[in-house]
C-alpha cells in the first residue's frame, strides 16, 4: 500500500485540530478525521454554528466553549484536509488506517497517526439504567450544543465531578426542566483533597470558575443535594422515579428524565487496537496509554494526544495536540532540533503548570467504589448482551480472573458498543472479586473492527495494498 | 422529551415507524426522535427489554436503528435527511429484513 499521506489526526476536538493545524503549518501534509459531521468534538460541538445562535445562545454555553471558535478557526485555515462524517475501524502500527463513510470502507497510510480521539463518560452501572428515560449528562450537554433542545419532562441529575456542576447550570440556564441535582461526591473528599488545594489554585484560573459554576449551580433555585449515594432508577419500561440515600436518609424523586454522570474516561480503542501499551491509572481509575511528554506511545508511528491519553481538560489537550504535532514533524525529519524546543516550549510549561490542578480533581472526583463495582447482583454490566454483576461474580468464583476469559463465559463485553459501555466494570469487579489490582486483572482485549463494518462495504472498498 | 430552544427556519421530514418527524436541518435522527417524543429506539438483544439512547456520542449504541432498510445504523451519527424512511432497531428489526 502507498502512503497517502504525513499526518493523519483522528478527532477533531482541541487536540486533534490543534496537532492537525501545527502539522500543516509545518509544511506537512495532514488530514483530519471525525465521525462527527462537523469539527469541534464533544467540548466544541457544533462549535462553527455558534455564532447563528444568537447572543443569549453563546452566553449560556459560556467563554469557554466559544474560545474552541479560535481552535477551529486556525484549522479550517491551515491547509489541514477535513474528513468529517468518517469512522476510524482499525488502526494498525505501520499506520494504516481503515475509514468507514457513506460509500463504503476503504483504507489510507499515514506516516505518523496522532490518535486524539478524546474522552467517554465513565459508565455508571446502576439498578435501572438500562430503562428508557435514563441517559448520560454528557448527552443533554450534547443536545444542547449540538441542536438547541433541554428536556421538558421532570428531570433529575445524578453524579459528580466537574462536568456535573457546569453542564447542570448550562442546562438549567438554558430552561431544562430539572427537578434536582444529587451530587454523589462523598463529603471527606473534600478533606482527602485539601493537600493539593495550593498548588491546584496556582494552577490557573480553573479552581475558581470550577467554584463559580457550583454557586450559580446552588444558587438557581433548583433543588441541590450533596452527599447523595445508592442511586437506583425505578420504571417498568420506562423511567417514573429515582431513589437515592443523602445523608442517611432515603428520598424519592418522581422524575422521567434521569441524567447520570460519575467523570470522563480515554477512548482507549484505536491506541489499544494498534498494540500501544497501556497501564492502569488507579487514581482515574482507567487505563491510559504510555506515552512520552510529547505523546509517543510504544508503538514507533502511533502518538496519542489529548484525553485519549488521560483526562486533562481542553486547554492541555490543546497543548498536547501541539507537542503531539511537533514530535510527528521532528521524528519525520520536518523540523530540525532548534525548532522543535522552540515550538515545544509555551505548550510544554503548560502541561507543567496544569499537573497539581489535575491531581487535586482526580482525588476530589474520584470514583467511588460503588459506581466501579455495582454492589447489587441484579445490575446490568455488560448493556449489550445484558450481563448482570450477579453473573459475573458467579464467573468470577467459579475461578475466572481476567475479562477475556469472562466474555468467553457470558458474552459481557462482546456486543456492538465493543466494551465501550462494560469494559472498565467488569476489569474493576473481577480485581474486586479476586481482591487484586485491576492492573494486574487487565483490559478486555480489543480487536478490530472498533466500529460496526458490513462486509458489504469491505468487499466494496478500493485496496491498492 | 425535548424541546428546541432555537428555532431553525429550514427542516427535512422523515419517516419513523410510519409517523412523520420534523428534524432541524443538521439534526442527527436520535435528536429530532428526542424532540419528537420518541425514546424508545431499538429493543435489546436478549432479552427484548426497550432501551433509549444513551450517550449520542456514538459509544453505547444503544440508538441503533434501521434506515432505509439497512440495520444498525446509529441514529446520533447519522444526520436526518428528507424522506428518510426509519425503523426501530433490534430483535423485530433483524426478523423483517431476513
Amino acid at each position: 500500500m502507498s502512503t497517502d499521506v504525513d499526518i493523519a489526526v483522528i478527532g477533531a476536538g482541541p487536540a486533534g485540530m490543534t496537532a492537525a493545524s501545527t502539522a500543516a503549518e509545518a509544511g506537512l501534509s495532514c488530514v483530519l478525521l471525525d465521525e462527527q459531521a462537523e469539527p469541534g468534538g464533544q467540548i466544541y460541538r457544533a462549535i462553527e454554528r455558534l455564532a447563528a445562535r444568537g447572543e443569549r445562545f453563546a452566553e449560556i454555553l459560556g467563554e469557554d466553549y466559544a474560545r474552541g471558535a479560535a481552535i477551529a478557526q486556525r484549522f479550517r485555515q491551515s491547509g489541514a484536509v477535513c474528513q468529517a462524517g468518517v469512522q476510524v475501524f482499525d488502526l494498525d502500527a505501520d499506520g494504516v488506517l481503515g475509514l468507514i463513510a457513506d460509500e463504503g470502507a476503504r483504507w489510507i497510510r499515514a506516516r505518523r497517526v496522532i490518535v486524539a480521539a478524546g474522552a467517554q463518560e465513565r459508565p455508571v452501572p446502576v439498578p435501572g439504567w438500562t430503562l428508557p428515560g435514563v441517559m448520560s449528562l454528557g448527552s443533554a450537554q450534547t443536545l444542547l450544543k449540538s441542536a438547541a433542545m433541554v428536556s421538558d419532562v421532570p428531570t433529575v441529575i445524578a453524579g459528580s465531578g466537574p462536568l456535573l456542576y457546569l453542564a447542570a447550570t448550562q442546562l438549567i440556564e438554558a430552561g431544562a426542566r430539572i427537578e434536582a441535582v444529587l451530587d454523589t461526591m462523598p463529603r471527606e473528599r473534600y478533606l482527602a483533597a485539601a493537600a493539593g488545594l495550593p498548588r491546584a489554585l496556582m494552577a490557573g484560573g480553573e479552581l475558581r470558575k470550577g467554584l463559580a459554576w457550583k454557586r450559580r449551580l446552588k444558587n438557581s433555585g433548583v433543588r441541590y443535594l450533596s452527599n447523595a449515594d445508592a442511586i437506583a432508577i425505578a420504571g417498568e419500561g420506562r423511567v417514573t422515579g429515582l431513589r437515592a440515600r443523602v445523608g442517611h436518609r432515603d428520598m424519592d424523586f418522581a422524575c422521567s428524565l434521569v441524567l447520570l454522570h460519575e467523570g470522563v474516561v480515554p477512548n482507549v480503542q484505536l491506541a489499544m487496537v494498534a498494540g500501544a501499551r497501556h497501564d492502569h491509572d488507579g487514581l482515574q481509575a482507567c487505563w491510559r496509554p504510555v506515552l512520552d511528554p510529547f505523546g509517543r506511545t510504544t508503538v514507533a508511528n502511533i502518538l496519542v494526544a489529548g484525553d485519549a491519553g488521560g483526562i486533562g481538560g481542553a486547554e492541555l489537550a490543546a497543548a498536547e495536540g501541539e507537542l503531539a504535532a511537533c514530535a510527528a514533524a521532528y521524528d519525520l525529519g520536518c523540523i530540525g532540533e532548534r525548532e522543535f524546543e522552540r515550538r515545544t516550549r509555551v505548550p510544554q510549561a503548560l502541561v507543567r503548570r496544569k499537573k497539581p490542578l489535575r491531581r487535586f480533581l482526580d482525588t476530589l472526583f474520584r470514583p467511588r467504589d460503588e459506581v466501579l463495582v455495582p454492589p447489587g447482583d441484579d445490575t446490568i454490566v455488560c448493556r449489550c448482551e445484558e450481563v448482570t454483576a450477579g453473573e459475573l461474580r458467579r464467573i468470577a468464583a467459579l475461578g475466572c480472573t481476567g475479562p477475556n476469559q469472562s466474555k468467553a463465559f457470558s458474552r459481557a463485553g462482546m456486543g456492538p458498543c465493543q466494551g465501550r459501555m462494560c469494559a472498565l466494570t467488569i476489569s474493576h469487579l473481577l480485581a474486586a472479586a479476586h481482591d487484586r489490582d485491576p492492573a494486574h486483572t487487565g483490559h478486555l482485549r480489543l480487536r478490530p473492527p472498533v466500529k460496526p463494518v458490513t462486509v458489504g462495504q469491505m468487499a466494496g472498498a478500493p485496496d491498492d495494498a | 422529551m425535548f424541546r428546541r430552544i432555537v428555532e431553525a427556519a429550514r427542516g427535512v421530514s422523515f419517516e419513523f415507524e410510519g409517523e412523520t418527524v420534523r428534524a432541524v436541518e443538521g439534526e442527527t435522527v436520535a435528536a429530532a426522535l428526542l424532540a419528537h417524543g420518541v425514546g424508545h429506539l431499538r429493543d435489546s438483544a436478549v432479552t427484548g427489554e426497550p432501551r433509549q439512547a444513551f450517550c449520542l456520542i456514538g459509544a453505547c449504541f444503544e440508538c441503533l436503528v434501521e434506515i432505509d432498510g439497512r440495520a444498525g445504523r446509529q441514529a446520533c451519527m447519522t444526520v436526518a435527511r428528507e424522506g428518510m424512511r426509519v425503523r426501530r432497531g433490534g430483535s423485530a428489526c433483524a426478523e423483517r429484513s431476513r
